[in-house]
């Protein structure tokens, strides 16, 4: 039998002191980021902030300043620039709060062709998104963020007790957190697939709770004279080799992606590798913790199914 | 133990039915036997736009402009009955969006005027706030249905216009109340399509005023781009039912664009939507320009407007741009004209098009406008299937060097699961795209995860000394729950995404949530038979796991 890990005796609910200052930090960092995007300040994508983003694939390498340059003097002097150094590829994002019928994408390819004569480019994507799109595809997020949240905490609260929902849904909502905190910190462009690779790190991280909170209950029933501590501290031992293992395998999957799935999907699959291991803590060190923090009725769960 | 074989069957059928519907989707499917095409089910997945390329747009309809189009032609038909039927009427005009204001020249003609208005407006309601003045303004519940059937016909127009312009599998459908969703896949010439959709199309041909003294000052070019400063001059001195407008004048040769402007009266005196016909033909010196054909009213009128005005110039103006502005020479009878200019055999050709569609009730903005070129589709597709061979071989190697014989197992769950996946998006004639393929990889990944809590189950049963036999089922039934628990709530997060996502989250939220689905099937029946099958064979001493 091979064994990343034996049979294990950690306390973890003795750390909680540190990992509640840990975690304190990361969702602090996450409420940062999201009053930002409240305010307009944060680096929104132009799916949801409108504007124009043309990315163009050239035949030779391209100097970002002299692109930066060359748009500047065809009058647009607002761009940001990224660069994929894997085939010579640009990304220009404009973002505006005017419409589409100003044509910003063949402005800069415009620029491009007179600036860059001797360099032929084709265009490998070109996206125009108006102001009003943006609003609508911020509130849809909005919605899909809180259906699948309250669902969750229902569902949870119904095959559990409400106060399980409860740190279930804080220990998720502390991944998304943190997952946009360091989106914030390393200014990644917040996009429509972040968002749902935010809402799909909030599923996982839930499956990986739900299996820890199953085994405290479980436990709870045999073995109801123990000490609160103890019997989780037990069940999360027991399960810490599943838990482990199966970050194990996602985190296996993620990283060819984010390696070589391409532009498109890298920060996507950045997010979901940062949310499975933020995810996999939060569950040992934050959900299960609550649970102290919150006794509820001893016995209750005895006689529940 | 329950029985093994039917368990089995059931495997086997749903791995068969999954190839069959999966396998249109492959390359293979071309060379495959004609019959067996036939008997296929579905056309298989299609690929999203952001993999195979193409443009999306969503486009607004401005349909408060339909409403005042109609309400200035109702303008102009009024000005023209009340001369017909001498009513002392001095002038009409619209000053608003929806109302109409008639100045009578004399308070007796108010029944008169209310009456006909009444009898020919039926959609105005009237009111006279004073002796001398009526006011007609649109019923509301008529507004609402002019607004919607603006939307309408643009939707069927642009269905028309993208219908002869050939598009292999358009999608064009009405979303909310006032857009209009366009995808269309594997373009090759996005902006030449763009324009197509947008071009409002209205033909009208009007009268130029040669008497003026503004049109004999006005320059005879001016180059592209100084338009705004000849308006700026001769602004004030245009008379109030004159306006300028310009012709677009492209040199040959240095491929230099100049504006020509003219002066032409408001006055519509026939619109494009008396056209029966519009073709394209190709006249002397190979220049192209587009031949219509009027109806038989069209016909008439035309003939009667060019047997009045020979010797004079009529503007054909499209969208507000002058097209051509020819002399009458003389009477034109048939019902057949010419639209001239300087345009290419494909402008002459899209020109043709959106004359033969119609015309937009009203205007179009584009709000939304993704475009992906074929070469990022490609290789997006490239990288997508490399990362799930790399991740899918990594998540297998690890099973088997982790959990030995039932890793083994559990990665013949994961091909199952992968088949199954395949096999219903098929089925579905599921869109794939980009994040859909992340969705594909995230299954194998998290598929493997019900499989890692039954084994650790399992192992934790032989640790307290139960045979293999009682053990796995063991595993299996305190498992269970578990894997429930977790599945659902993936799956509400699932649901969200789709209820709210839009193209390629939809993709994503499709295969995640078909992914869990089949998940479950996979781990708890397909593993479970396996092992079953093992411990039939005899009673198993160990369990390599």
């Amino acid at each position: 039998m091979l064994e990343i890990l034996g049979k294990t005796s950690i306390d973890f609910m003795g750390k909680r002191r540190y990992s509640f200052a840990f975690s304190g930090v990361l969702v602090l960092v996450g409420l940062l980021a999201l009053v930002h995007i409240w305010l307009g300040k944060a680096n929104l994508g132009i799916d949801f902030a409108g504007g124009t983003a043309v990315q163009l694939k050239f035949e030779q390498p391209i100097p970002i300043e002299q692109a930066r340059q060359a748009l500047i003097r065809h009058g647009l002097p607002d761009v940001e620039l990224q660069e994929f150094t894997d085939g010579n590829k640009l990304l220009v994002r404009v973002k505006t709060t005017t419409t589409i019928e100003e044509k910003v994408a063949e402005k800069v390819l415009e620029a491009f062709k007179k600036d860059f004569a001797g360099n032929p480019f084709v265009v490998d994507s070109s996206y125009e998104i108006g102001p009003t799109i943006g609003q609508r595809l911020q509130k849809d997020a909005l919605i899909a963020i809180s259906i699948s949240m309250l669902g969750i905490i229902l569902y949870v609260a119904a095959r559990f007790e409400f106060r399980f929902g409860v740190a279930a849904a804080i220990a998720t909502f502390h991944d998304v957190f943190a997952v946009l905190g360091v989106f914030y910190i390393l200014d990644k462009e917040i996009t429509l697939l972040i968002v749902t690779a935010l809402l799909t790190l909030a599923g996982y991280s839930l499956t990986d709770t739900v299996v820890v909170f199953d085994r405290i209950r479980e436990n709870l029933k045999v073995r109801h004279r123990d000490p609160l501590e103890t019997v989780i501290n037990n069940a999360v031992n027991q399960v810490l080799s599943r838990t482990v293992v199966v970050s194990l395998t996602v985190v296996l999957v993620l990283i060819p992606l984010t390696l070589a799935g391409g532009e498109v999907l890298h920060d996507f699959s950045l997010a979901l590798l940062l949310g499975v291991i933020v995810g996999t803590y939060s569950s040992v060190f934050v959900a299960s913790p609550l649970l102290i923090l919150w006794k509820g009725t001893p016995g209750k769960l005895l006689r529940r199914r | 133990m329950k029985p093994v074989a039917g368990r089995l069957i059931l495997l086997s059928v749903t791995v068969v039915v999954s190839l069959v519907f999966f396998l249109p989707s492959t390359p293979l499917f071309s060379s495959m036997p004609e019959w067996w095409k036939h008997n296929l089910p579905g056309k298989g997945m299609t690929l999203g736009l952001d993999l195979q390329g193409g443009i999306h747009l969503v486009l607004e309809v401005e349909a408060e402009r339909a409403i005042e189009i109609k309400m200035d032609r109702d303008v102009s038909n009024m000005t023209e009955l009340f001369a017909e039927k001498k009513l002392k009427v001095e002038n009409v005009k619209r000053t608003g969006p929806t109302e109409i204001t008639i100045n009578l020249a004399d308070p007796g003609a108010k029944e008169a005027v209310l009456t006909l208005t009444d009898d020919q407006f039926p959609t105005l309601s009237g009111r006279s706030p004073s002796d001398r003045v009526l006011l007609l303004t649109l019923r509301p519940d008529d507004a609402e249905r002019i607004k919607k059937a603006a939307v309408g016909q643009a939707l069927e127009t642009v269905r028309n216009r993208i219908d002869q312009f050939g598009v292999a599998e358009p999608l064009i459908q009405q979303q909310g109340l006032r857009q209009i969703v366009v995808q269309l896949p594997g373009v090759k010439d996005p902006g030449r399509a763009k324009a197509l959709i947008k071009n409002t199309a209205l033909l009208e041909f009007k009268m130029l005023d040669e008497d003026h003294k503004v049109a004999r000052e006005l320059p005879s070019r001016v180059p592209a781009g100084k338009e705004e400063d000849i308006l700026k001059e001769f602004g004030p001195q245009i008379p109030p039912d004159d306006e300028i407008l310009f012709e677009r004048n492209v040199d040959k040769e240095t491929g230099r664009v100049t504006k020509t402007p003219y002066l032409i009266r408001k006055r519509v005196a026939l619109t494009g939507d008396v056209l029966t016909d519009a073709r394209v033909a190709i006249g002397e010196f190979q220049s192209a320009y587009v031949s219509i054909n009027f109806d038989s009213t069209g016909a008439k009128l035309f003939e009667r407007i060019t047997a009045e005005n020979v010797k004079k110039r009529m503007a054909i103006i499209l969208d507000n741009t002058v097209y051509s502005a020819p002399v009458i020479q003389e009477r034109i009878g048939g019902g057949r004209a010419q639209i001239t200019g300087s345009f290419s055999t494909e402008e002459a050709n899209d020109l043709a098009i959106v004359l033969r569609a119609g015309a937009l009730p009203a205007p179009v903005k584009i709000i939304q406008d993704l475009t992906v070129g074929p070469s990022l589709g490609r290789d997006s597709i490239e990288k997508g299937i490399r990362s799930t061979v790399i991740a899918g071989a990594m998540v297998i190697i690890f099973m088997v060097v982790y959990y030995r014989l039932a890793g083994a197992i559990a990665d013949f769950a994961l091909m199952l699961n992968l088949v199954c996946l395949v096999g219903a998006l098929a089925g579905l004639n599921a869109t794939l795209t980009l994040p859909g393929i992340a969705g594909i990889i995230l299954t194998i990944g998290m598929g493997v995860d019900s499989n890692v809590l039954i084994f650790e189950r399992i192992r934790e049963e032989l640790r307290t000394g139960k045979p293999v036999r009682p053990a796995v089922d063991a595993g299996y039934d305190k498992a269970f729950l578990t894997i429930v628990d977790s599945h659902v709530t993936t799956l509400i997060t699932g649901f969200a995404l789709f209820l709210f996502g839009t193209g390629p989250i939809k993709g994503f939220a499709v295969t995640l949530c078909l992914g869990i689905a089949i998940n479950l099937f996979t781990a708890l029946v397909g593993t479970k038979v396996i092992f079953d099958l093992l411990n039939r064979r005899g009673r198993m001493e160990h369990l390599s796991i």
